[in-house]
């Protein structure tokens, strides 16, 4: 029924440290999450004292150093280091957000980092997201319409009906917000969660979308749309700036017109 | 190699899994429901904090007299109505977030027999009061 303890096997211990070189002047200590499956160790959390003067501003640069430098078995998801690809989501400072986007700076003291809260782990600092995608697949999230496309042209959308999807368009699905979700960490496996709503209201918003109804049909349920608790959450650790709680406040008002 | 392969409960695939029963086709009467009786429980709130004021010190005489009169006696029917009926919804959504598996079900059927026998009581107490303003007149 409810737990109130981490599982035992969850209890994170305390790991190795690796200090900085010698001479070094402006060093920050990096406290990573560590785990692997290929013992039987519980977690643990590595401090790693890195040079500030030696890499670049973002926590990503850190990170790469320490793999590159220091301990070539620290595993983390990382691609385009300018925040359009999502791979590294991760927990830091006590908040989802991208490796590459936060500033170093903007962090006091030791800088904490965790995989994504509340997810399955596959190692270190990589959390599984298999499903949360099947989540998203499961909404279609592609254009669904009857009406056979012009032969020669795009489908077209006025001015206004394109400026619908600004705000949702943008989201580039690193989950940040969906694992900040308590309601998410309660019943992910029935609620659909921030990231997933918004896409499906990106979809449901669509001018050129004549699936408008079924869509809201299938999100019709206590857990996969209810269970948003407006905790808000999605929004303020969202990386890119979006609003997920209010795509999903909008697909709430919807479901009501068609019933009014 | 004596060691046999660990056991694994579910094969299912992640999307089968997401897609799950399906959307059960309920949850917006539910969530409009627990906004709309919480909207009506501030005036009705209101209303019950200013008349036990204007009651304070007042007799069981003047209380009986006081819960005759129709306006009062279907506002305070309302208001207990309301506040049940809030109840349970809100509770619901207490054990939908932390109570899994087995006990879910009659959780939520425990939640629904004490708000609703709860508010009967209210409102059986409210007739008390009203034939006992009637009796005295």
């Amino acid at each position: 029924m409810v737990e109130l303890r981490l599982p035992r096997n969850s209890e994170i211990g305390k790991g190795k440290t690796y200090p900085a070189p010698a001479g070094a002047k402006n060093v920050r200590t990096f406290r990573v999450y560590r785990w692997t499956p290929d013992d039987d160790k519980n977690p643990v959390v590595d401090s790693y004292e890195v040079d500030l003067d030696t890499i670049g501003p973002m926590v990503l640069d850190a990170i790469i150093h320490i793999k590159n430098d220091v301990d070539p078995t620290l595993t983390f998801r990382r691609s385009c280091r300018e925040g359009i690809c999502g791979s590294c989501a991760m927990n830091i400072d006590g908040e989802n957000t991208l490796a590459c986007l936060k500033p170093i700076k903007d962090i006091k003291g030791d800088v904490r980092i965790y995989p994504l809260p509340h997810m399955p782990i596959v190692k270190d600092l990589v959390s599984n997201l298999d499903g949360a995608y099947a989540q998203l697949r499961s909404i279609s999230p592609w254009l669904q319409s009857d009406s056979a496309p012009p032969p020669d042209a795009e489908r077209k959308q006025s001015i206004e009906e394109r400026a619908k999807l600004d705000g949702m368009w943008e989201c580039i699905l690193c989950f940040c917000c969906t694992t900040s979700c308590p309601s998410y960490w309660w019943n992910g496996d029935k609620y659909l969660g921030p990231a997933v709503l918004l896409a499906a209201y990106r979809w449901i918003a669509d001018s050129r979308d004549e699936h408008t109804g079924n869509r809201l049909d299938d999100l019709e349920d206590t857990f996969k749309l209810y269970a948003c608790r407006t905790i808000m959450n999605c929004t303020q650790t969202c990386p890119k700036g979006l609003n997920p709680a209010k795509a999903i406040g909008r697909i709430k008002e919807l479901q009501i017109e068609r019933k009014a | 190699m004596t060691d046999s392969a660990p056991h694994i409960e579910v094969m299912r695939s992640q999307l089968g899994r997401a897609r799950g029963l399906g959307a059960g086709g309920s949850g917006t009467a539910h969530w409009w429901a627990e906004r709309v009786t919480a909207a009506s429980l501030l005036p009705l709130s209101t209303w019950f904090i200013v008349q036990m004021f204007r009651l304070g010190g007042a007799d069981h005489k003047d209380v009986v007299k006081w819960g005759g009169k129709p306006v009062n006696a279907t506002m305070l029917t309302a208001l207990i109505i309301t506040t049940f009926y809030h109840a349970q919804l809100g509770l619901q959504v207490i054990v939908d977030d932390y109570v899994h598996g087995k006990a879910h079900l009659p959780t939520r059927i425990l939640v629904k027999l004490v708000t609703s026998l709860l508010g009967l009581l209210g409102v059986f107490a409210v007739i008390k009061l009203v034939a006992a303003g009637n009796r005295r007149s």
